[in-house]
C-alpha cells in the first residue's frame, strides 16, 4: 500500500525546515558582516572565556550522563520486570512530568537547593550539616540529571523488554549465575539502547543555557549561554553562528555513533 | 530481600521525579508570594489565574502551536511512513537520517537555524513561524512511533481486501488504518507534549509579542514568577494525571469482564 510519493511533502518540508536552516547556520557562521568568507567566527572558541565555557560544558554534560546511566540502568530493569502491559506505565511515569512546564520544575529545584531550601531544611531536622549548592556546578549538574533522566530510561528499556526470556534461561541452564548473565549477556545486547540514552542526555545536557541560567545563578556560563547571548544580547549571529558550529561538531559526532549502534533510531522512544 | 531493594530504589526514583511537581503544587497554594516562605494556605493565585489575561493568553498561544503541530505532524510523518516503507534501501536510509536531525540536535542550533532561516527570507517572527518550528521538530515523533506499528503489519491483509474488490482508498482505512492506529495515537501525544514543553525552539523563532506558556515564564524568571503559573501548572498537571488514570483504568475492567 502506499506510493513512495507519499514522502514527498515531508522531504520537501525537510529540505526547507531542516537542511536550509542548517545551510544558513553554516553561512553566517563562515562569513564576516560584509559577506566575505571568514574563520574567524570559529576561531572565537579558542579565546579563553569561550574555551572555559566550552570544555566547562563538555565536563559537566559527561558527569550527568554518567550518573543518568548509573540511576537510569538498575530503573529500567526494575520497570522491565513489573510491566506486563508494556507501554501504559512507562509512558505514564516518564511522559507525566512533562506536563508540567519544565522550566517551573527546573525552577522548584532552585527551591528545593537553595540555601534555605527545602533540602537543607530536613537536613538540619536530621541533625547533619547542611550543603551550599545553589548557584554551583553540583546545581547544574542536579538540574541536567533530572531533566533528561527520561531520554536515558526509554531507550534502555526499549531494548531490556526486547530481550527475550529464553536468552536469559538459556544462560542459566548453561551454568551462568545472575551476574555473569547480565554482564555476558543482557548488558551487551542492551548497548544500542545505552548508546542511544548517552547520545539523547549527553547532546541537551552539554547545549543548554536554561539549566546554567537557572541554577547557576547566571554565574556559571556554558556554551549555550554564549551563543544564546551572541544572538540576544549580542546580535552578533556571525559570532553565535561560528560557536554553534563548533557545537555541531559534537552534536555530528554523537549522531555518527548513533547511527552505527541503531541506523533509524528506532529505540529512542 | 532483592525485591524490597527494588522497591525503595523504585520508590526513591518515582520521588526524585516527582518532587519538584510536588513543591510546585505546595508553593501554588501559597499565600505568601516566596518561594522559600510560607505564608499560609491561600486559594489567591488560582482565582486570580482566571482574571489574568495574559496567563490566560499564553495558555490559549500553548495549546493552539501544540494542538496544531502536533496534528499536522501527524499527518505528515503518517503519510511519510507509507511513503519512507515503499523505499529502496538507500533513499529510506538517507530520509530516516535526516528526519533524526531535529530530535538529536541540540535544540539551540535548531531554533537558531530556523530563526536564521526565517530572517534571511523576510518572514517576521510571529505565531506562524512557532508553528512551523514545531511541526518541524514533531514529525520525527511521529515517524518513530508510526514505522514500528507499519512493520508489524501482516503482509496480506491489503491485497487481500483489494482482491476481494476493496478500493485502497477504502482498503487503507479499513484495513490498514486500524493496526497503524496506536502508532499514530501515541505519535500525536508525544507530539503534543513535545511541543507543550517546548521553550528554546519558541524562545528563538517567536515573535514580539506572542507568548507561550513557556516563554512567559522564562521573561518572569528575573522579576519572581507570580505563583499564578503554578496554579495553572498544577491545573494542567492534575487533569492530565486524572485523564491518564481513567484511560489506564478502563482497558483493565474489559479484560475482567471478558
Amino acid at each position: 500500500m502506499g506510493r513512495k510519493s507519499f514522502a514527498l511533502p515531508y522531504v520537501v518540508w525537510m529540505i526547507g525546515f531542516t537542511i536550509i536552516p542548517l545551510a544558513m547556520i553554516v553561512f553566517y557562521g563562515l562569513t564576516d558582516n560584509t559577506g566575505a568568507f571568514t574563520l574567524a567566527n570559529v576561531a572565537e572558541v579558542m579565546t579563553a572565556e569561550h574555551a572555559r565555557a566550552l570544555w566547562l560544558s563538555v565536563g559537566l554534560s559527561v558527569v550527568s550522563t554518567l550518573i543518568c546511566l548509573v540511576l537510569a540502568y538498575p530503573l529500567a530493569m526494575i520497570l522491565k520486570g513489573i510491566s506486563r502491559n508494556q507501554n501504559s506505565l512507562i509512558v505514564f511515569i516518564f511522559i507525566l512530568p512533562m506536563w508540567m512546564n519544565s522550566l517551573l520544575r527546573t525552577m522548584a529545584w532552585q527551591t528545593i537547593l537553595s540555601n534555605q531550601g527545602v533540602l537543607n531544611a530536613v537536613l538540619s531536622f536530621l541533625g547533619l550539616p547542611t550543603v551550599r549548592i545553589i548557584n554551583t556546578a553540583g546545581a547544574i549538574i542536579f538540574g541536567m540529571v533530572y531533566d533528561f533522566m527520561p531520554f536515558m530510561v526509554l531507550p534502555i528499556y526499549n531494548v531490556l523488554i526486547k530481550i527475550g526470556q529464553d536468552k536469559v534461561d538459556a544462560a542459566r541452564d548453561l551454568g551462568a549465575n545472575g551476574f555473569q548473565t547480565f554482564v555476558r549477556v543482557i548488558f551487551p545486547m542492551s548497548m544500542p539502547g545505552v548508546v542511544s540514552g548517552i547520545t539523547m542526555v549527553f547532546v541537551p545536557a552539554m547545549t543548554t543555557f536554561v539549566i546554567s541560567n537557572l541554577l547557576g545563578g547566571g554565574k556559571i556560563l556554558l556554551i549555550g549561554n554564549v551563543i544564546e547571548q551572541a544572538f540576544t544580547s549580542g546580535s552578533n549571529w556571525h559570532l553565535g553562528s561560528g560557536l554553534s558550529l563548533v557545537l555541531m561538531v559534537f552534536i555530528f559526532i554523537s549522531m555518527a555513533v548513533l547511527a552505527k549502534y541503531d541506523p533509524e533510531g528506532s529505540n529512542v522512544i | 530481600m532483592k525485591n524490597i531493594i527494588k522497591k525503595i530504589y523504585l520508590i526513591l526514583m518515582l520521588f526524585y521525579l516527582y518532587a519538584p511537581i510536588l513543591v510546585l503544587i505546595v508553593l501554588s497554594f501559597n499565600e505568601a508570594r516566596s518561594r522559600v516562605v510560607w505564608g499560609g494556605f491561600s486559594l489567591k493565585w488560582y482565582a486570580d489565574l482566571f482574571r489574568n489575561q495574559m496567563v490566560l493568553d499564553a495558555l490559549k498561544t500553548t495549546l493552539v502551536i501544540a494542538f496544531s503541530s502536533a496534528l499536522a505532524a501527524t499527518v505528515l510523518g503518517t503519510l511519510a511512513c507509507l511513503g519512507i516503507n515503499r523505499m529502496r534501501r538507500f533513499p529510506r536510509t538517507v530520509v530516516m537520517g535526516i528526519n533524526n536531525i531535529p530530535m538529536m540536535n541540540a535544540d539551540i542550533v535548531t531554533g537558531i537555524a530556523l530563526m536564521l532561516c526565517f530572517m534571511a527570507f523576510g518572514v517576521t517572527l510571529s505565531l506562524q513561524t512557532v508553528l512551523l518550528a514545531h511541526i518541524t521538530f514533531n514529525v520525527p515523533y511521529v515517524i518513530l512511533s508510526v514505522m514500528p506499528k507499519l512493520k508489524q503489519l501482516e503482509g496480506g491483509a491489503y491485497e487481500a481486501a483489494l482482491d476481494l474488490g476493496a478500493s485502497p482508498v477504502y482498503a487503507f482505512f479499513r484495513v490498514v488504518m486500524p493496526d497503524l492506529m496506536p502508532g499514530i495515537l501515541s505519535g500525536f501525544l508525544m507530539a503534543f507534549t513535545m511541543s507543550l514543553d517546548d521553550f528554546v525552539i519558541t524562545h528563538f523563532t517567536t515573535g514580539a509579542g506572542v507568548n507561550t506558556l513557556s516563554t512567559l515564564i522564562y521573561s518572569e524568571v528575573r522579576r519572581g514568577i507570580k505563583p499564578t503559573l503554578y496554579a495553572l501548572s498544577a491545573l494542567m498537571f492534575i487533569s492530565v494525571l486524572v485523564l491518564l488514570i481513567l484511560i489506564n483504568v478502563r482497558p483493565q475492567k474489559k479484560e475482567m469482564i471478558d
